[in-house]
């Protein structure tokens, strides 16, 4: 056994469970996983070499190639509404090579998923460093740099970013873009406040005052919190675990990322607190992949808090309060942002998402009662802890109380973190933004809602239009069908996991019957097949697959002009054939002209 | 143990509580039809095609353990509708050139197809290109046929419990792989048992072909399911057509 | 009143199909007494000189040819059937489907463990031969198909039952036996 893998193994253990990390762990150290660690690993851990590689296959950022740098671009809508195709050229024309390869002095050059940099696209992700707003000639300047051998962080073009950003654990170019406070981004918090009056109640008051709160889950479900800790607390088993959800895959949102980077002990102490009330040891974060940039910056915070004895053994001297916690790394795949498939990668294993029930309160993490919890869910609950469950829901609604932040983006004059009100309509929200001229508002993501006009009075809140927070905004120069449904189709059926058939077959069937209109040769039967296929697609396991074809039904309901204007008038059957290019091929290999 | 009380399309049914949908709706003669799931081997959902709904929501039955007073919708035309997409979805996904097939007569997707009065796929065939495998010294793997059912993941391991086969890439690009080393020394008696696992005609063993002749293969005369309810499968002039 | 109109064509079939069609034995007579059978390889009419009822499609498209061919019994019959696997999803012919053109090229005239006469090496490329297609198409890729009937080929009394019942209006129930893919 190598002497690399020896000492990852002693320090991540040599358990199957740690699969992901010692992947990791190689490929940090040598860029890529080689064939004979694949074995070598493989055998310590019991596997058979085709485990392993069914692990590491599932996951976008792992490479079993050599390279000296790895570029990832976003080329998610967002990126490309903001001129990221220029860019890519840019990237292809100065490493020449082409997205995929690696070029010839080593660097590999590819294309990703959203990054969580909607308000500073286009951006790139370089070793882990993060490059926003990238232009042409920005991308000239560090690719030549990177080939002097210069270091990344000589070749920031922009001063170093706002708030925390510019500190020596992050120093990093990313902006945290806070156009809007509330309760949660306020300054009036106070770290430990919170945590001191939890200890100083039962578990089942901390959870009682949740539950007055009437907070709800800010991951997309909704799901209330309170009762979420009550059904962890209560399901059979001595341990138990908090896991934060940051994988923030949803494409559009970054407001997590905001939340890590600004209120880190925030978050830090509501998983406490959590953890306090459900009777939990150990706590994770698991971080995606590509906020590796804010590893130091965590570890910071929780060497911070252990010091100010707010984790470790007996917490602020509560006798037997005992509880850490660590980061866990993604290693990029949207589906883990699903808290089931979180959990099996936690364990080492593809994210494929589990059946429920059980349900992760019940069995999650090793089997364990877990409960998974967003970001920013955690965070609420410190303010409530501090000021009460009665004060919270003074704020936003009767049914959706509390506020919610926004991670709002596209065209725009003022793209950023805007914490606010449930309630407020998406009028309101695109006055406090500034944005004139809207043509549509991509509402929660590629899984929400495609919303135009007719739709800007309905209200943000979980009874009308909810959202886990992204809010994509496009103007009317925008062309919606090709610009923004099709690439969302193209997401899902890249982060599909593969696992159902409805979501991975059906999905590329719509898509591709999409690219059939859009080529000219759409008929009116186009649009109710989608319509009907896209139900299709409801059966699937999980909330990717049941969300996966929203962006054609939505779009088709709400801006059905779009489609009608696909549809060939005097015909009532088309397909994609075309003669010329169906024999251009043959012609060629036998050497005659195509005559028709 | 506990028995609990519960309904498929109005039929009262009984099964021991925990059970899974399948198995309790075969305990009470009502088919529910599946492609992926095996009998005793943990499910894994992933064809959809046993797709129900239970009190109202979808659900698949071979990974939903029954409980006290569900209701069960099966056969409703909204879940036939539903069932018969995915099929058609399977065959416009792979290469499915059944003439050619050796498991003809004997396969489980193209049973499902006839007893789905399946003519042809709504779906445009997408025709892929997949590798025909033959690294194993008893079996030839053809990728062509293959829907994914992992049911070989599930069931094919040596005597430590180490796999033979695993899932690769994700989305689209998901595949099933061998193991190259384990492969080689697949004893003959688990290449038997992998090319019966299989489904359909993607696992089969080398040096022998088309045992049975046609007319008595399983699904030449019997309609799939038809051993655990009664069905007289008829096709009629609307299901000759796309629409 | 003049009988309906049947044409037949087989395009890339094996005439596989045509055969099962004839293989309804006794009944032809029955059939002959219900239509007329014009355009077909069985009559050796060649032209369409009205509008048909009903065309009958062998096998998928691999050709221009075959591509002229179908459009023509799109324009010229009233309901199109396709009839057997090569039809409806390619068939055997489609198996070529995704290998590049020029290696099938090589294969069939260069290569091939049969080829022997083609010692100059050279590949068929005469402007009146029809050109080959980059793939397969099923028929329904190409135009509007009314009717599937699967088989390889398709049983002689699912054809016989679906063209009676298509013909006479009367209520079609096919047993299980009778649709098969093989
Ligand atoms: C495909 C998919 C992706 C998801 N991604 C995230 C995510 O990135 N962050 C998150 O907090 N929740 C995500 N969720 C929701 C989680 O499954 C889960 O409901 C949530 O983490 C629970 O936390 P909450 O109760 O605080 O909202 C996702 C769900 C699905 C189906
Ligand atoms: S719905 Fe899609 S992502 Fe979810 S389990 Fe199924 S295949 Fe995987
Ligand atoms: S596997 Fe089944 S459906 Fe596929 S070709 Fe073979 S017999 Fe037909
Ligand atoms: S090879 Fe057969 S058993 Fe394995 S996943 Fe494919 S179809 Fe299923
Ligand atoms: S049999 Fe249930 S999902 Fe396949």
């Amino acid at each position: 056994m190598s002497a690399l893998i020896q000492n990852i193994l002693i320090k991540v253990g040599q358990k199957k469970d740690r699969l992901l990390d010692i992947l990791l762990s190689v490929q940090e150290a040598e860029s890529f996983v080689s064939d004979e660690n694949i074995k070598i690993i493989a055998g310590s851990l019991q596997l058979s070499e085709i485990d392993v590689r069914q692990c590491m296959s599932f996951y976008h950022f792992f490479s079993t190639k050599p390279s000296r740098h790895r570029i990832f671009l976003n080329d998610s809508v967002m990126a490309n509404l903001m001129g990221g195709q220029k860019v890519k050229e840019a990237f292809e024309k100065v490493l020449n090579c082409k997205q995929g390869e690696i070029n010839a002095d080593g660097i590999g050059f590819y294309t990703t998923a959203c990054i969580g940099m909607s308000d500073q696209e286009p951006a790139a992700m370089i070793d882990g460093v993060i490059f926003p707003s990238l232009t042409p000639e920005r991308v000239r300047f560090v690719v030549e740099g990177i080939n002097q051998g210069k270091s990344l962080s000589d070749l920031y073009y922009l001063p170093l970013g706002d708030g925390r950003n510019g500190g020596a654990a992050l120093n990093t170019m990313v902006n945290s873009n806070i156009r809007k406070t509330g309760l949660l981004l306020d300054d009036y918090y106070k770290s430990g406040s919170a945590l001191t009056i939890a200890i100083e109640k039962s578990e089942l008051e901390v959870i009682g005052i949740v539950k007055t709160s009437g907070l709800r889950g800010r991951g997309g479900a909704g799901f209330p919190t309170g009762m979420k800790w009550e059904f962890c607390r209560s399901s059979e088993g001595a341990e138990k675990y908090i896991i934060c959800n940051a994988d923030e895959g949803e494409p559009g949102t970054f407001k997590d990322r905001v939340i890590l980077t600004e209120k880190i002990e925030m978050l830090l102490e509501g998983m406490t607190i959590a953890a306090y009330a459900i009777g939990a040891r150990e706590g994770i974060i698991y971080l995606r992949h590509e906020y590796q940039y804010m590893r130091q910056h965590i570890e910071n915070a929780l060497a911070v808090a252990r010091t100010k004895k707010m984790l470790g053994n007996n917490i602020l001297g509560k006798d037997g309060f005992d509880f850490d916690i660590r980061i866990q790394f993604g290693a990029g795949a949207y589906v883990c942002g699903e808290e089931s498939s979180l959990i099996e990668s936690m364990e080492g294993k593809r994210g494929e998402p589990r059946f429920k029930p059980p349900f992760p309160v019940q069995k999650g993490y090793h089997n364990k009662p877990t409960s998974v919890n967003n970001v920013e869910t955690f965070c609420k609950v410190c303010r409530i802890i501090e000021r009460g469950g009665e004060w919270y829901r003074r704020y936003g609604t009767k049914q959706s109380v509390g506020t919610k932040l926004l991670s709002i983006s596209g065209d725009c004059p003022r793209p950023g973190v805007y914490e606010i009100e449930w309630g407020m309509t998406l009028y309101q929200m695109l006055e406090m933004v500034g944005a004139t001229n809207t043509q549509a508002i991509q509402v929660g993501g590629p899984s929400g809602s495609l919303i135009g006009k007719t739709g800007f009075d309905r209200k943000i809140c979980y009874s009308d239009i909810s959202t886990g927070g992204s809010m994509m905004i496009f103007d009317q120069s925008r062309d919606l069908i090709k610009d923004v449904v099709l690439n969302f189709l193209e997401f899902f059926i890249d982060e599909s996991c593969g696992s159902c058939l409805s979501c991975r077959a059906c999905t590329q069937q719509i898509r591709n019957k999409l690219e059939k209109m859009i080529h000219g040769k759409g008929v009116s039967t186009d649009i109710e097949d989608l319509k009907k296929w896209a139900k299709f697609t409801l059966v699937s396991r999980c909330g990717l697959g049941q969300s996966a074809a929203n962006p054609i039904s939505t779009s088709i309901a709400n801006f059905p002009h779009l489609y009608q204007a696909m549809v060939q008038k005097e015909k009532d059957y088309d397909t994609c054939f075309d003669l010329a290019s169906a024999v251009a091929d043959s012609c060629k290999v036998v050497n005659r002209v195509p005559n028709f | 143990m506990e028995r609990v009380k519960f309904q498929i399309d109005n039929k009262d049914c009984e099964a021991l509580y925990g059970q899974m949908l399948v198995d309790a709706a075969r305990d009470n003669g009502v088919y529910i039809p599946t492609l992926c799931n095996m009998q005793d081997v943990k499910p894994c959902g992933s064809c959809r095609v046993c797709t129900v709904k239970v009190n109202g929501r979808y659900a698949t039955a071979c990974t939903t353990p029954v409980a006290c007073g569900m209701e069960i919708e099966s056969d409703t035309e909204e879940i036939h509708e539903i069932r018969k997409a995915l099929i058609e979805l399977i065959f416009a996904e792979g290469n499915h050139y059944c003439p050619t097939c050796e498991m003809s007569g004997n396969c489980e997707l193209q049973a499902l197809g006839y007893r789905f009065g399946m003519m042809v796929s709504r779906f445009p065939y997408q025709f892929p290109q997949r590798e025909i495998n033959t690294d194993c010294q008893h079996l030839i793997i053809d990728y062509n046929r293959c829907i994914r059912c992992k049911r070989c993941i599930r069931t094919i391991k040596d005597k430590k419990g180490k796999s033979y086969f695993a899932f690769i890439n994700r989305g689209d690009k998901l595949e099933v792989t061998m193991d190259k080393e384990m492969a080689k020394t697949m004893p003959l008696k688990v290449a038997e048992l992998a090319m019966e696992n299989c489904p359909v005609g993607a696992i089969l063993l080398k040096e022998t072909a088309y045992r049975v002749p046609i007319g008595e293969r399983r699904f030449d005369k019997k309609c799939i399911g038809s051993e655990i309810e009664e069905t007289d499968v008829k096709v009629f002039m609307g299901e000759l057509n796309n629409e | 009143m003049s009988k309906p109109l049947v044409a037949t064509a087989s395009l890339a079939g094996c005439f596989g199909c045509h055969m099962s069609l004839l293989d309804i034995d006794e009944r032809i007579l029955k059939l002959v007494e219900l239509v007329d059978i014009g355009k077909s390889p069985v009559t050796d009419i060649k032209t369409f000189t009205q509008q048909y009822a009903v065309g009958i499609i062998e096998g998928g498209c691999c050709n221009s040819e075959n591509v002229h061919n179908l459009q023509e019994f799109r324009k010229n019959c009233d309901i199109l059937i396709s009839l057997g696997e090569c039809a409806i999803m390619g068939g055997l012919p489609a198996m070529r489907n995704g290998i590049p053109i020029e290696e099938c090229l090589n294969e069939a005239y260069l290569e091939g463990p049969t080829v022997h006469l083609n010692t100059e090496k050279i590949f068929p490329n005469d402007d009146e031969l029809p050109m080959l297609l980059d793939r397969v198409y099923p028929a329904h890729e190409i135009v509007k198909i009314d009717y599937f009937l699967p088989g390889c080929p398709p049983r002689a009394d699912l054809i016989w039952d679906a063209l009676v019942a298509l013909l006479t209006g009367k209520e079609l129930e096919l047993p299980y036996e009778v649709v098969k893919y093989d």
